[in-house]
């Protein structure tokens, strides 16, 4: 059994672990639950013998519909959005099934008596004209309310996120931004000045066809050799090549990297690295503003759930998708209880993370992804305060707020976005585990609720040594496939594999597919496989990507 | 309120024959009310400390001599002012931090009283060296007593269970002060017949309450104010102590150490009167520059009500939010031109929606608006509410407006408010947002677009918004930066301003969608108002080159400018 330092000396490092440790060092009163991703209930994967089995009862009645989504995560519910707009109106020509009990997947909010929150993602920055199709769920969503006239969305002011944005806690005081700008010596701004330009080089960057380098949708993106070039170096090796040695400068983008990939400096590749700052970019060379709702993209996740409605079927986790003879596909889910049910359809769209997908698909089983798909685990946690305690030294409050000496990735006030200042609230603690996938799982689920409700108390504590009076729960979530990795060569891999092309009568959408993952990914690999069964199905539609 | 002489002075009568003439004086007391005898008597005694309290008896029966026992009476007369005045003092400052006067009085003096029969109880049970004892209590009174408010004070504001620290103070005093009548007479027994010594006893005891009770409205609160009235207090009772040491001298045995310690317990009081600024400044981070009379931190922010000699101001975290001296000129300006504007354009003001304003002084000048219905009062903080509502001095310069059958008091953050659907249908003739200064980013937050946008969901067609906006004079860009916000908004906008003489040049935006002229008539009001007649309105609308516009940014959710800008302008002033 490892003990509290030692836990914490696995999270947040041994010296920190030390001071926590002391008996001096206030404890919290905290209640909280552990949760996770239901695939305990898509168990019957595992077991060949009994999935075929299983598959070969006969006794089961079959129900008919036209396109099957498999899960309810945004691409899943993007999609079937998509197939809604597009024609197939009738409520029992789509069926979308989720696994878990609530949709949304990693982007998916909670709710308590205070506010709602977030258990995963958690903003999504305003798009530039080159994502149609997002800026037409924007658009549908009501809080587009122009166009700059370099095709940005004008949205609406309650949807970006309240300033200030971010705070970075340093030494006993927060400061404003992400970048540590207190005590920066020259040297340090003259790189941190550098580093902006060479991605604003990238931003003008384009190759013959007239592509950028790092666009979202990527689909959109160049596929040149100077760009995928890359994607063969880490962040850190690139860095080193442009001399960025500046340690508050190589701390901003491992933070970076560690926030959208769970992957460090040195195994993030450096297209990943740069993707993160420069996809972002406008053509002034400011970084977007960020789209936010109390529960992160859960509010993205509401509004897709309004329209797709009761198309959804909570808590069946499809176990197997194949063909029957040339018109059929044959998709097997088990409810709750685990009993067997048969659906027929024309199309199936698989929107779940590839390595489900391998498992659903048996033509998949021998692909050779590995490269492209790897995952990094996470540990969220939901800190329930009853008040806001002390005003602490520096800057009062942010959205995002990072400690600069931790390794966790900070936290997100829920109410921040709702001009809630006063009161109880909720506060979602995040913390990427870097390590290679197994092992990084590993180390995740070793660690058990009170572990990580005290990794993030002991966390939080040390800049807010009065949380032991505020926090009255925390929850934690364990995702264990938090996210697929840009590692180094992960998006070469990803071009040979092709993994989004349909195989026979069934499509693909998962934001795995584009090898980041991000809410506007997964939206467009939703509406691209959605296209792709309209087209399929003959509905002749002009494509809104 | 006096000092009762308690029939719990009888007790150790029964027991030792000498006190037997004091069961006489149990009902001559008055305050024992036939109470029962014998109740609360002491322990029986052994035979032995029967014989050592004869000898005691004997040994105070040689007592004082003439002239030391009338000076003996005249240390009753301070003792009872002194007694009085401490008990004042903590029923004053508990109805000024806690409001409802009439409660605090009532069991300040409850257990005031209550503590002093304890203690005329347990001076049953001094049985040596009475003097000695006498003045020991004597010294406990000045330090306890004299600390009392400096005490309560610094409770009140740091601590969150002021009630225990109040009520145990006051017990523990007067407990202290019930002890020393009876052990004074005690010692006066032998200079006096009976009858005689209980009439001039309780005769200068009664005199000392009458001037306690007149020396501490008249004299003490007005010159001294609270924390220094408590030490002043503490020190005569200091002095006392040293002098009865004087006059006792024959009856202590050892009178070195007593006035040696009176005359620590003078001197540190005496530092405490040097120092009350300091001490004030103990129990508050800001420099006042008039005596704090309240403080409190709430979970939203921190209340200072301070007093000078001729007016009182409230604090918000530090920040001056008026002073009763000059605060007609800001709140007439902030609620007449919205009301003029209205009426003259011939629309009613019948629904009234005030944000922030918990002080409620700007609703006592609504609440005189003809033909009003209903005002609603969104403010962040329940206890500013409740302290507008209960607390003496904010409730007699509000005119009790909180009472008014007409007014809603909703505690709520005004941007929540007004973006709840539940409060969707809720619509306005006139809006009034009377926020503090935009000096930190919660505050920002109620001066942006966003913010204009949700307080024109609750304006009725022609509806008029009035906005205070900080000094165009002192933070002119912040002052532009509202105006240009509510414009972009969609709001028409007449910015005006006033001279407040504790704030300065102090600035507001009057709005209205479409378009707005700057009124030129008040209303027909029942009585003239204070600062403003219908020249003056006219006037308030007159921008001199020096506050006239500038080229700013408008304040928006995301970014804020208006802290950046509100915070580079006054740190020129700080
Ligand atoms: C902690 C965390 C923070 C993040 N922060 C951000 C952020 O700030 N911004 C951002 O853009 N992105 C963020 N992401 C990534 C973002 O959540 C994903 O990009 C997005 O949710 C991907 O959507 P998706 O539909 O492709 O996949 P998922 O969200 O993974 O959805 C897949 C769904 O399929 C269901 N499913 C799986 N197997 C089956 C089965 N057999 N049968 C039925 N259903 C099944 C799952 O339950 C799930 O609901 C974050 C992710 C994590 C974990």
């Amino acid at each position: 059994m490892p003990t509290r330092r030692d836990v914490l000396a696995t999270f947040l490092g041994a010296a920190f672990a030390g001071v926590a440790c002391k008996s001096k060092a206030p404890v919290g009163h905290y209640h909280g639950e552990l949760f996770g991703p239901r695939f305990d209930r898509g168990h019957k994967l595992r077991d060949p013998k009994e999935l075929a089995a299983t598959l070969a009862r006969t006794d089961l009645p079959e129900q008919k519909t036209r396109v099957v989504v498999v899960g309810g995560g945004p691409a899943g519910l993007s999609a079937a959005w998509r197939l809604i707009r597009g024609g197939l109106a009738a409520k029992e020509d789509v069926q979308v099934f989720e696994l878990d009990d609530v949709a949304g997947g990693t982007s998916r909010g909670g709710q308590s008596e205070v506010t709602r929150y977030p258990w995963g993602a958690h903003y999504v920055p305003v798009p530039s004209g080159d994502a149609r199709a997002l800026g037409v769920l924007l658009e549908e969503m009501g809080i587009v309310e122009g166009h700059e006239a370099d095709g940005y969305p004008v949205i609406a002011e309650h949807v970006l996120c309240r300033a200030p944005e971010e705070r970075l806690f340093y030494r006993g005081r927060w400061y404003e931004g992400l970048y540590l700008q207190a005590g920066a010596q020259k040297e340090d701004l003259r790189q941190f000045r550098a580093f902006k330009r060479e991605l604003q080089g990238w931003r003008k960057w384009r190759d013959l066809k007239g592509r950028r380098a790092f666009v979202i949708p990527t689909a959109r993106a160049s596929d040149a050799e100077e760009v995928l070039a890359l994607d063969a170096v880490s962040m850190a090796q690139w860095m080193d090549q442009k001399g960025f040695t500046s340690a508050r400068l190589r701390w901003l983008v491992d933070y970076a990297c560690r926030d959208d990939y769970a992957l460090s400096l040195q195994d993030a590749s450096a297209w990943a690295g740069l993707f993160y700052f420069v996809s972002r970019m406008n053509d002034l060379g400011a970084s977007s503003e960020l789209m936010t709702w109390a529960d992160g993209n859960g509010g993205l996740v509401r509004h897709l759930l309004g329209v797709v409605a009761d198309r959804v079927h909570l808590g069946k986790s499809v176990i197997d998708v194949r063909p029957r003879g040339a018109q059929e596909q044959v998709v097997t889910y088990l409810d709750r209880d685990g009993a067997p049910h048969r659906l027929i359809a024309e199309r199936v769209i698989l929107a779940v993370p590839r390595y489900v997908a391998r498992h659903l698909c048996p033509s998949l089983a021998d692909r050779k992804e590995d490269l492209a798909f790897d995952y990094g685990a996470w540990a969220v946690c939901n800190v329930h305060l009853n008040g806001r305690g002390a005003r602490p030294q520096g800057v009062a409050m942010a959205w995002d707020n990072v400690l600069y000496e931790s390794p966790s990735l900070g936290y997100v006030s829920a109410t921040h976005q709702e001009g809630n200042d006063h009161g109880p609230t909720v506060w979602t603690w995040y913390y990427a585990i870097t390590d290679p996938g197994k092992d990084a799982r590993k180390k995740l689920l070793d660690a058990h609720w009170r572990d990580w409700a005290d990794v993030a108390f002991s966390d939080l504590s040390r800049a807010h040594p009065d949380l032991h009076a505020l926090a009255d729960r925390i929850d934690v979530f364990r995702w264990g496939h938090a996210m697929t990795r840009p590692r180094v060569g992960a998006r070469r891999a990803l071009r040979e594999a092709a993994a989004h092309v349909p195989v026979g009568a069934v499509h693909f959408a998962h934001t795995d597919l584009s090898g980041v993952a991000i809410f506007e990914e997964a939206h467009d690999h939703g509406v691209r496989a959605a296209e792709e069964v309209l087209a399929a199905l003959s509905f002749q539609v002009p494509s809104i990507r | 309120m006096r000092p009762p002489v308690s029939e719990d002075e009888q007790a150790p009568v029964e027991e030792a024959p000498l006190h037997a003439p004091n069961s006489e004086h149990s009902t001559a007391g008055g305050a024992s009310q036939g109470a029962p005898r014998r109740i609360w008597g002491p322990p029986q005694r052994d035979e032995a400390s029967q014989k050592k309290a004869e000898a005691d008896g004997r040994r105070e029966a040689e007592g004082p001599s003439k002239t030391t026992a009338t000076l003996l009476l005249v240390t009753v007369l301070v003792i009872a002012t002194c007694g009085l005045v401490y008990e004042l003092l903590a029923s004053t400052l508990a109805s000024f931090v806690l409001g409802d006067a009439v409660m605090q009085y009532s069991t300040v003096i409850g257990v005031y009283l209550s503590a002093m029969g304890v203690g005329a109880w347990l001076s049953g049970y001094v049985v040596d060296d009475v003097a000695k004892r006498f003045v020991d209590i004597e010294i406990a009174v000045a330090l306890v007593g004299g600390a009392s408010a400096p005490i309560l004070f610094f409770a009140f504001a740091h601590l969150s269970w002021f009630r225990v620290v109040l009520y145990g103070v006051v017990a523990l005093v007067g407990m202290l002060v019930g002890m020393e009548i009876p052990l004074l007479l005690r010692i006066l027994r032998a200079r006096y017949a009976f009858k005689d010594l209980v009439a001039r006893v309780l005769t200068v005891d009664y005199l000392g309450a009458l001037v306690g009770s007149l020396a501490f409205p008249i004299f003490f609160v007005p010159k001294l104010g609270l924390v220094r009235t408590s030490l002043v207090i503490g020190g005569i009772n200091a002095v006392t102590a040293l002098a009865s040491t004087y006059l006792l001298d024959d009856e202590i045995k050892k009178t070195l150490g007593l006035r040696l310690r009176a005359l620590a317990v003078l001197v540190a009081l005496g530092v405490g009167v040097v120092a009350a600024d300091r001490l004030t400044l103990l129990a508050e981070e800001g420099l006042f520059a008039d005596e704090i009379i309240y403080a409190k931190q709430t979970p939203y922010q921190r209340i200072v009500i301070t007093r000078g000699r001729a007016s009182f101001q409230l604090f918000l975290n530090g920040n001056l939010q008026f002073s009763s001296a000059d605060e007609y000129r800001y709140h007439e300006a902030l609620i007449w031109p919205a009301i003029a504007a209205r009426v003259e354009a011939g629309d009613p003001v019948k629904r009234v929606l005030v944000l922030g304003g918990g002080d409620g002084l700007g609703l006592r000048e609504l609440l005189k608006t003809p033909g009003l219905e209903a005002v609603t009062l969104v403010d962040l903080d329940p206890f500013m509410t409740h302290l507008a509502r209960s607390q003496p001095l904010l409730s007699a310069l509000n005119e009790g407006a909180f009472s008014d059958p007409r007014v809603t008091i909703v505690n709520d953050d005004a941007y929540v408010w007004l973006g709840a659907p539940k409060n969707a249908g809720q619509k306005f003739d006139v809006i009034i947002a009377d926020f503090p200064d935009p000096n930190h980013y919660a505050l920002g937050k109620l001066y942006t677009t966003r913010m204009y946008a949700l307080m024109k969901q609750h304006m009725l067609e022609r509806a008029v918004l009035a906005v205070q906006s900080t000094s165009p004079l002192f933070a002119r860009k912040s002052f532009w930066c509202i105006a240009r916000t509510m414009e972009r908004a969609g709001l028409a906008v007449a910015p005006y301003h006033v001279f407040v003489p504790s704030f300065g040049e102090w600035g507001y935006v009057l709005a209205r969608e479409g378009s707005i002229t700057p009124p030129s008539r008040l209303p027909p009001l029942a009585k003239p108002l204070r600062y403003l007649d219908d020249p003056t309105l006219r006037a308030l609308f007159v921008l001199s080159r020096d506050m006239q516009s500038l080229d700013v940014e408008v304040n928006r959710l995301d970014n804020q400018v208006l802290v950046h800008y509100y915070e580079a302008e006054w740190k020129r002033y700080l």
